[in-house]
């Protein structure tokens, strides 16, 4: 599989990252060399081997239902860009 | 050309927890804005997500449910997509292995009983809140609902009408809250749906494209965006237009669905494995351990209800369409009622008056102890049917128990033959017209002469035995 420039906008348009057409190119280039490198590894004959999902083969542990956290508000919105009424504020989404 | 709608739902259960899906947040409604919003919530870089156990169990229990295969190894994955109150900028739900597989669910529309297919249910994060108007040109987030766990269950497009589609929604709403894995409470958004319709000749096996109705929160609502949708997608058929896929929303005040976002940018969600959770793991002794706390299912409960206690399949299915009725019912029958009068009278009366005082049976001013002990009261011939009926309005209103209400209002059967039989004498004297004109042949006489008997004993002489002496003196 190749990418071109279009799919290299598009997957930043959908991330939300702004990116000027130079850096689209070398992202183009570094994005390309990492689809190279899994190419590579597909070349590998894995009939039979159950795909894992997660690199260590062991199982999610589990939290009890019991309410540790607490109201830390204050703290958190000390370092947002802005807030109001308890609020964080975003430029204006509409659907 | 005759058409036929083909539906499917998608259903978002809020689990029945006390903190959120991946952290120790509480999940209680109608907090202060993002004070139940911890790092995890907020997404602070760094965060991990751990897993809350006892949704694990919610969502075994609905498996159980609905016999569905549980997964014996279940695997959380990202949905990738961009929105200010989702701060990770991805959802964690599960994709290619939900930890419910393919169930079933069996529906009452009239008088037929469908089946309606689950393909899936899968443990996922609800997102935040937006508010707009805050400030211009701004939109303010509140974050206490984002990590909110919830169910997501989806059907196969199986229903063929929104009477179908509502009897669906309406009984998995009950089996949640049955199970005690949902409160429904579906003006706070626990039981949220998304519909999907589509529209094709009938007799034709392809499905047309769909439009997806999105967050539906009441069944009136449902109702009405599914009747509206159906006729707007056959009109534009018929017109020689085209349906193109599309999210729609309902507009309650007018009646009308309206497209939402159009999908030229494909919803790309980009779905990949997190690698910041670990597969989860269900075993047979975690299924054995969740099913022995799990009550009786409506399902095995009607069948009981039928065959031990004999009641109809109708009253059995409606007895057990609640849970809350059907523990009513139960506790009815546990303080010593007979199982018949029982249903007729919760069916009947009880029903009947919740609805008008627009009560629910949980909160019945008439307990299941008072109205078994007013069925004993009937049943032992102290009281007649009539004579119970103003008791029952009695003790809804909080005038005390049975028997001093009996006592109080006079409303003792007579039972004693002797006293009867004066009675009757007394009418038969004072209406020799009736007694010849029975005599003569006429039945109907003999009604006339009971209905005067009854008059005289003020309605509390036993109707069976009035009838029974009266036959007798007639015939004698």
């Amino acid at each position: 599989m190749s990418l071109n420039i279009q799919d290299v906008q598009r997957i930043a348009h959908l991330a939300r990252i702004e990116i000027s057409p130079t850096e689209a190119e070398a992202t183009l280039s570094k994005l390309s060399g990492i689809l190279g490198l899994i190419e590579q590894m597909q070349a590998v004959d894995t009939t039979g081997i159950e795909p894992m999902s997660h690199s260590q083969d062991v199982t999610q542990r589990l939290r009890e239902d019991t309410v540790t956290e607490t109201n830390r508000r204050k703290d958190f919105q000390a370092i947002a860009p802005l807030v109001e009424d308890g609020l964080y504020l975003v430029p204006k989404v509409i659907e | 050309m005759a058409w036929e709608v083909v539906i499917g739902l998608e259903t978002h259960v809020q689990l029945l927890t006390k903190t959120k899906q991946f952290s120790g947040a509480s999940t209680a409604f109608g907090a202060e804005p993002n004070t139940q919003a911890c790092e995890v919530s907020i997404a602070l870089p760094g965060v991990l997500p751990v897993l809350n156990k006892q949704s694990v169990e919610c969502a075994i229990k609905f498996g159980l449910a609905i016999e569905a295969e549980i997964a014996p190894r279940s695997v959380f994955a990202r949905k990738n997509y961009f929105y200010p109150d989702l701060p990770k900028g991805y959802q964690i739900s599960q994709y290619e292995l939900p930890v419910v597989g393919k169930g079933h669910l069996t529906i009452q529309v009239g008088n037929e009983e469908k089946t309606v297919r689950i393909t899936r249910a899968h443990l996922e994060e609800d997102a935040g809140k937006s508010v707009h108007g805050a400030q211009e040109g701004m939109s303010g987030i509140d974050l206490n609902r984002a990590g909110t766990p919830l169910l997501e269950i989806v059907t196969e497009p199986d229903m063929r009408s929104a009477a179908e589609a509502v009897a669906y929604a309406k009984k998995l709403h009950e089996l949640v809250q049955w199970i005690g894995i949902c409160d429904g409470n579906m003006q706070e958004g626990s039981f949220r749906c998304d519909v999907n319709v589509s529209v094709r000749p009938k007799g034709s096996d392809k499905l047309g494209t769909r439009r997806e109705i999105k967050n539906l929160n009441s069944f009136k609502f449902m109702q009405q965006a599914i009747e509206y949708e159906t006729q707007w997608q056959i009109d534009t058929l018929e017109d020689g237009g085209k349906i193109e896929q599309a999210t729609v929303l309902f507009n309650p005040d007018t009646g009308e669905t309206r497209a939402m976002r159009s999908k030229e940018e494909a919803n790309d969600y980009r779905y990949f494995p997190d690698p910041d959770l670990l597969p989860l793991e269900v075993t047979e002794a975690d299924k054995t351990r969740v099913k022995a706390g799990m009550p009786e299912l409506p399902e095995a409960m009607k069948g009981r209800f039928e065959s031990n206690f004999g009641l109809s399949a109708y009253d059995a299915a409606t007895l057990t369409a609640s849970r809350d009725v059907a523990d009513y019912f139960v506790a009815t029958v546990n303080a010593g009622a007979e199982t018949k009068p029982a249903a007729n009278w919760i069916l009947g009366a009880v029903s009947a008056k919740l609805n008008a005082d627009e009560k629910s049976i949980a909160h019945s001013p008439v307990s299941a102890a008072q109205l078994a002990s007013l069925l004993k009261r009937i049943s032992d011939n102290t009281i007649s049917n009539n004579a119970a009926k103003q008791v029952f309005e009695a003790m809804w209103a909080g005038e005390g128990e049975v028997d001093s209400i009996i006592e109080a209002k006079g409303l003792k059967q007579v039972s004693d033959s002797g006293a009867i039989e004066a009675i009757i004498d007394e009418v038969l004297a004072a209406n020799t017209a009736m007694v010849a004109e029975f005599k003569s042949g006429k039945e109907k006489a003999f009604n006339a002469l009971v209905g005067q008997c009854m008059k005289a004993s003020k309605g509390k002489a036993n109707p069976a035995q009035v009838n029974e002496l009266l036959k007798k003196k007639l015939s004698a």
